[in-house]
């Protein structure tokens, strides 16, 4: 029985990793032999052979810009109030309780948020840039509590010894725990948008178009996102674009395995100087 | 005795310095605290513009039709709204999805909190973290691709391309990381000296992981159910790629059904006047989604907190 067990629970655990490797290397089989330079420069089309990634590619680029210039200082400030200004108030356990209600909230819901809000009141049209806010309140909560853990994990004794010095509440933050804590921000950041690169249905509802044969130029214009064109080839009959699906999916992959692989190299470079 | 002459109460440059720095942090304090209230202004955001547009929805048709009427169709030129059958792919997905992801979830944490050695769970469970953090439009593209073929193939000739069973399967599959992941947490939080005191007693191990760690850490792996249930629930593109497009009130797992989230995406890639009563659907639709997920995160946050309070 014990043997058993063991190898009943080892065989959940290889089953996952097994489900891993032949999903990847489904997706490799059908999208490798379609990706090549014209694949990555040319704008979707009617046909399979000549579609491309371009503009999905450009749509991701600027979304992701945009997102992370409105969302990291909002959320990192966030974190800096919860964990150094007000941590025993009730009021700071409401936002916490909100921010961890909001961070349960499935990415669908956000899409109707931003459809009635940025797209409709606020008049932003079906733009990068209503896209962008929509994309940030979706990953807002996992910046703060990415934020708030490595704020956490600074030393007490380094706050305490600042204050002992005579500095302010806002020294002590800006010069000594936020540096300590950057690598441990930067990385849940990074992580954060990880899952923001690959999120398509917020990005569906408030009206990411699927076709998409142009470059967006200014923060207003209609755009597409890789997982919303992925979508878009993968909801269309032919085979041909079924196979070039496949092909936009491992560029998202790789988009995201270079994201992560940053976020690694961030950490590392930067704990090597905060030694303590 | 020696007189002690106080400064000159003159606008000193010094005390003039400490208010302006006084200001500076106040006003600091005052900006982050701005951004921590994103978070009321997101709440309220959400269940202002929900509320809003379904009670316009809800002025048109009833609240009664809307939860027992068995057919949904507000797109036809005969307009049934009932939500069953969008609910019942909802749930219908959710249950197959919680059948992979909750025993393998359970075991998998089990393997990796009490019978992995170092070596291997510094490799599997770095493995199983990028399974959760794959997009989940991939996740639908496998399962159109690969398994409904698959499982049409070899087990069911008859099923159709669209079904409820290679969707729900696959987001099993993507849930799997966060129910193992939540009732590792749960595990590893359990005391040594309660697995001590089950083995100084002669319990072999599998005893001690059945009958002292998981009830234990049963409230843990409960929350994770929960939340992992929730997630499931929220989830569109796997089911919006693979489960089918036709609201269908069965719990057939062969047949294609629409999920409510599928439904809205279908609804937001067609051409849908702003303010007509399609539109209206999409948050009414959402509204009760919203409701079904709240719900059981807020359960599984409630059912942490109470635990974590326990060990203190």
């Amino acid at each position: 029985m014990g043997t058993f067990f063991h190898g009943l629970t080892l065989s959940a655990v290889v089953i996952g990793v097994v489900a891993l490797g032949v999903l990847l290397g489904d997706i490799a089989y059908k999208g490798l032999p379609h990706l090549d330079w014209q694949f990555l420069t040319s704008y979707p089309s009617r046909f399979p052979h000549q579609a491309g990634i371009k503009a999905a590619l450009a749509g991701t680029g600027w979304l992701m810009a945009l997102t992370a210039v409105m969302v990291v200082p909002v959320g990192v400030g966030a974190a800096l109030w919860l964990a150094e200004y007000a941590p025993r108030s009730w009021f700071a356990n409401l936002i916490r309780l909100l921010i961890a209600n909001l961070a349960g909230v499935p990415g669908i819901v956000y899409g109707l948020l931003g459809l009635a809000l940025f797209v409709r009141w606020m008049g932003l049209g079906r733009g990068v840039l209503a896209g962008a806010f929509t994309v940030g309140l979706l990953v807002f909560p996992t910046v703060v509590v990415a934020a708030q853990e490595a704020l956490r994990a600074v030393p007490d004794s380094l706050r305490q010894g600042a204050y002992a010095l005579g500095a302010t509440r806002w020294q002590v933050v800006s010069r000594v725990v936020l540096p300590a804590a950057l690598p441990g921000i930067l990385t849940g950041i990074v992580l954060a948008f990880s899952r923001a690169i690959g999120e398509a249905a917020p990005l569906i509802l408030i009206g990411a178009l699927t076709f998409v044969p142009f470059l967006p130029r200014t923060p207003m214009d209609p755009f597409t996102v890789l997982p919303v064109q992925i979508f878009n080839w993968v909801s269309r009959p032919q085979e041909g674009f079924r196979l070039i699906a496949a092909s936009g999916i491992i560029v998202l992959l790789v988009v995201l395995l270079s994201l992560n692989a940053f976020a690694i190299w961030l950490r590392n470079r930067y704990q090597r100087r905060a030694e303590w | 005795m020696v007189a002690v002459r106080r400064p000159a109460p003159s606008p000193h440059p010094f005390r003039r310095r400490r208010g302006l720095i006084r200001i500076r942090e106040q006003a600091i304090a005052l900006l982050l605290l701005a951004c921590g209230v994103v978070s009321i202004l997101t709440t309220v955001g959400i269940l202002v513009s929900l509320i809003s547009e379904s009670v316009g929805f809800f002025r048109q048709v009833p609240l009664g039709r809307f939860l027992t009427e068995r057919e949904w169709t507000p797109l036809f030129a005969e307009k049934k709204f009932g939500i069953a059958p969008l609910a019942a792919g909802t749930l219908l997905t959710t249950l197959i999805a919680m059948g992979v992801a909750g025993p393998l979830g359970l075991l998998a944490a089990t393997y990796l909190a009490e019978y992995a050695p170092d070596r291997a769970r510094r490799v599997l469970k770095p493995t199983l973290e990028v399974l959760a953090g794959i997009p989940t439009v991939v996740y639908g593209y496998f399962a159109l691709t690969f398994v409904s073929p698959l499982l049409r193939a070899w087990l069911f000739p008859q099923m159709g391309v669209f079904n409820a069973l290679s969707a729900g399967l696959v987001m099993g599959v993507m849930i799997l990381p966060m129910v193992a992941s939540l009732s590792e947490d749960a595990m590893l939080a359990v005391p040594r000296s309660l697995r001590e005191a089950a083995y100084a007693l002669g319990a072999r191990r599998h005893q001690v992981v059945l009958r002292v760690v998981i009830p234990a850490a049963f409230s843990g792996i409960t929350a994770a159910v929960f939340l992992a249930i929730a997630r499931a629930l929220g989830e569109t593109m796997i089911v919006a790629i693979a489960a089918g497009g036709q609201p269908r009130l069965t719990f057939n797992p062969l047949e294609a059904v629409q999920t409510m989230t599928a439904y809205m995406v279908q609804v937001s890639l067609g051409d849908v006047p702003h303010g007509s009563l399609e539109y209206q659907t999409l948050f009414a639709v959402g509204t009760a989604l919203f409701v079904l997920t709240f719900f059981f995160n807020a359960l599984g946050i409630w059912v942490v907190r109470r635990w974590r309070e326990e060990y203190r």
